[in-house]
């Protein structure tokens, strides 16, 4: 945790800040998070697997001293998930509790009833835990992944920062959360939702970048495997591959790498360890014929 | 470079910032035209997203148009490339993996230019400057343009996107969903001896409607000829099964199949070798005449966008030339005509060919600048 907030004037100090909480982003993903949080709108970050469209909403909760609330899409997913739902267990206990001291007559019904629907019932979802936090991150992880008819309720309560409970009222956020949208692009996402938000394509980190990212998440391996990692990978991703690896794979590759004693990238090693970095077989084949072929044996 | 901006001094204001944001709303337009939905409602965001930015760096200005503006990986494409072209400025790929077109790479208005994110370094009137240059550009008369800016003008022209919106068609086409088709479930019914089947249900079909551009190429009309080739060569592009063009003189020439090539100069040029009579008298009714006997009649221009670009001097019969846009108004859809002079000053539609022509068409467009393009893309859309 950063307990000390610092001063955000402009992207470039973002960025600064991502980098310090472990992020390193490029000045186009610090600006289109640092106008999301200027301008109360939702990031909608789109990008291949593992570019870290998730990690900057853990970053930016780091950087900005608040708790990173996460909501996870999968189809089927709907607003008692999402939202809030009734502790249904406890209303029923709550009830027996009731009925076994005697409550009688009508007034003492309705009252009961009213009870049953007491906020202490309320189970709050991550939206809900969103808008009561006040300046929470939220992040709506591949939201590609849920229904339509989840992104149209999804537009409702970003556009209102509000949500409204028939039992219990409205809950509006005090002060919005800095909402962070990711898909992965598997189903086109509704152009209403995507037109409420700043819309950022995160692509692959250049090389000097991605050669920092391995050098501080394996400050123990070395500067050469590190910097012979990252020209691999690159021209991975060139190659049309199914699944083009990104910095994720780039890690575990080093990472299994180094736990091999590798100091260089040198081919046998390559190949045993290519699973880390290539999750098809068809894209392994195609690498170990041209990009391993060319390394050093 | 101030007494060369002119009546625009954008540069000269007192807050740069002001100008940068006009121009930019300049630029949201050009990138609808190039086919990327920049919406008013996204325009919008795009102002307030530049109050919270240095709207005088380049990098800013290009960050704070790509989020808003872009919704889509092939919104970026387009968006790289417009950018580039509007203000001289490019910005490294990033190892993105769809290449920028080649388009991007071209030389700048100015050699300067580079990444927008070294520009933090370079002084601020450069870029403001750029971008007031190219507006200047935009609405200059094509016909007054030195060879410089026509090479410069010639670019912008791979942004543009004309296209005619999908229409519905009166066909239906069988579907599983969507209205009973009560003629088809009968035959079905009586097919199975009267046993109640499945209903019929029919669709209606969206089919997109044709586009047609018919070019005079007198020689009045010599200045414009070449900007409105390039304009058909960007609509063949845009949609090649859909769009016809054909140019007008003394005779009717097709330049469909010529225009078809994807480099914009070979395009132009197999056009001009095709065309036998460049700058040389009009005969516009005759020639419109072929046209409709030749080719609309027969489909071409049926339920069809037609565009006709001309400044109207007709040589011949201008009760002729009447006859054949109502003709020709009949077959097709809609009927725009551009012509260059309505964009000067003191225009009326004096020339006896336009008289006789206004009471058939639909509108009447300037197309005389690059700007009047960007509106034509618009009506056409429209239409
Ligand atoms: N710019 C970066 N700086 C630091 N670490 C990064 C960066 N980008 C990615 N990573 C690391 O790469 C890994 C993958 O990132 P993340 O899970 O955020 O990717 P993702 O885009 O959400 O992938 P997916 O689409 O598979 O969910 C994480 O361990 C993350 O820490
Ligand atoms: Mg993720």
């Amino acid at each position: 945790m950063h307990p000390v907030k610092p001063e955000l004037s402009d992207p470039t100090a973002l960025a600064a800040a991502l980098g310090d909480a472990g992020y390193l982003a490029d000045i186009g993903l610090a600006t289109a998070a640092y106008l999301g949080m200027k301008m109360h709108r939702p990031i909608f970050l789109e990008g291949d697997a593992g570019v870290g469209k998730t990690s900057l909403a853990q970053a930016l909760a780091d950087v900005t001293g608040t708790r990173l609330i996460r909501l996870q899409c999968y189809e089927g997913i709907d607003a008692t998930q999402a939202l809030y739902d009734w502790d249904f267990p406890r209303q029923v206990l709550h009830l027996r509790a009731a009925e076994a001291v005697g409550v009688t007559g009508t007034d003492a019904g309705r009252a009961l009833e009213e009870s049953l629907y007491d906020r202490r019932f309320l189970i709050s979802r991550p939206i809900l835990q969103a808008l009561e936090e006040p300046g929470a991150v939220l992040l709506i992880d591949e939201i590609d992944r849920a229904d339509d008819e989840f992104e149209a309720f999804l537009l409702e309560v970003l556009a209102d920062n509000a949500v409204t409970i028939p039992e219990i009222g409205t809950i509006r956020a005090e002060s919005p959360p800095l909402v962070v949208l990711t898909s992965n692009r598997t189903r086109e996402v509704h152009d209403a939702l995507k037109r409420r938000c700043l819309y950022h394509w995160v692509a692959h980190p250049e090389f000097e970048r991605e050669v920092e990212i391995l050098r501080r998440r394996l400050p123990e391996a070395s500067e050469q495997l590190i910097t012979e990692v990252a020209t691999a990978v690159r021209r991975m991703r060139e190659a049309d591959l199914l699944k083009p690896p990104g910095v994720a794979e780039s890690i575990d590759w080093t990472h299994a790498l180094h736990l091999l004693g590798a100091r260089t990238l040198d081919r046998e090693r390559a190949a045993a360890t290519l699973g880390a970095v290539l999750k098809y077989q068809e894209d392994s084949v195609r690498i170990r014929d041209t990009v391993l072929a060319e390394l050093a044996g | 470079m101030a007494a060369q901006l002119g009546s625009l001094s954008l540069v000269e204001r007192d807050d740069p910032g002001a100008s940068i944001i006009e121009v930019m709303v300049g630029f949201a337009r050009t990138l609808r035209h190039a086919g990327v939905p920049a919406s008013q409602e996204r325009l919008q965001a795009m102002i307030a997203a530049l109050a919270h930015l240095d709207v005088t760096l380049a990098a800013d200005a290009y960050w704070a148009g790509r989020v808003t503006l872009c919704s889509d990986p092939e919104d970026l494409e387009r968006y790289d490339m417009a950018f580039a072209l509007y203000f001289g400025a490019q910005r490294a790929t990033e190892g993105r993996r769809i290449p920028p077109p080649s388009v991007a790479r071209a030389a700048p208005f100015e050699p300067a230019g580079g990444d927008p994110h070294d520009e933090r370094t370079s002084e601020q009137p450069k870029f403001a400057a750029q971008a007031s240059r190219h507006e200047l550009l935009r609405h200059k008369d094509v016909s007054a343009l030195n060879p410089a800016e026509r090479a410069q003008l010639k670019r912008l022209f791979a942004l543009l996107a004309p296209r005619v919106s999908a229409r519905r068609s009166h066909r239906y086409r069988s579907a599983s969903r969507g209205r009973v088709d009560l003629a088809q479930s009968v035959r079905r019914l009586l097919r199975a001896g009267g046993e109640p089947s499945q209903l019929a249900r029919r669709r209606r079909r969206t089919k997109p409607r044709r586009l047609v551009l018919l070019m005079d190429v007198s020689g009045s009309m010599t200045p414009y000829a070449e900007a409105l080739l390039r304009f058909a060569h960007a609509a063949t592009r845009a949609a090649p099964a859909r769009t016809e063009s054909f140019t007008l003189g003394t005779r009717l020439t097709r330049v469909t199949r010529e225009l078809r090539l994807r480099d914009p100069d070979r395009a132009l040029a197999a056009a001009a070798r095709a065309v036998p009579d460049w700058s040389g008298g009009t005969r516009l009714g005759d020639t419109l005449k072929a046209f409709s006997d030749r080719w609309g009649q027969r489909g071409l221009a049926r339920g069809a966008v037609v565009v006709l670009c001309s400044d109207g001097w007709e040589r011949g019969d201008p009760t002729e030339l009447g006859e054949q846009v109502r003709r020709l108004a009949r077959l097709a859809h809609a009927v725009v005509w551009v012509n260059p002079h309505k964009g000067k000053d003191g225009f009326a539609p004096a020339t006896g060919g336009m008289v006789a022509a206004l009471p058939h068409i639909d509108s009447l467009v300037a197309g005389h600048s690059f700007a009047a393009l960007e509106e034509l893309v618009q009506v056409i859309a429209d239409a």
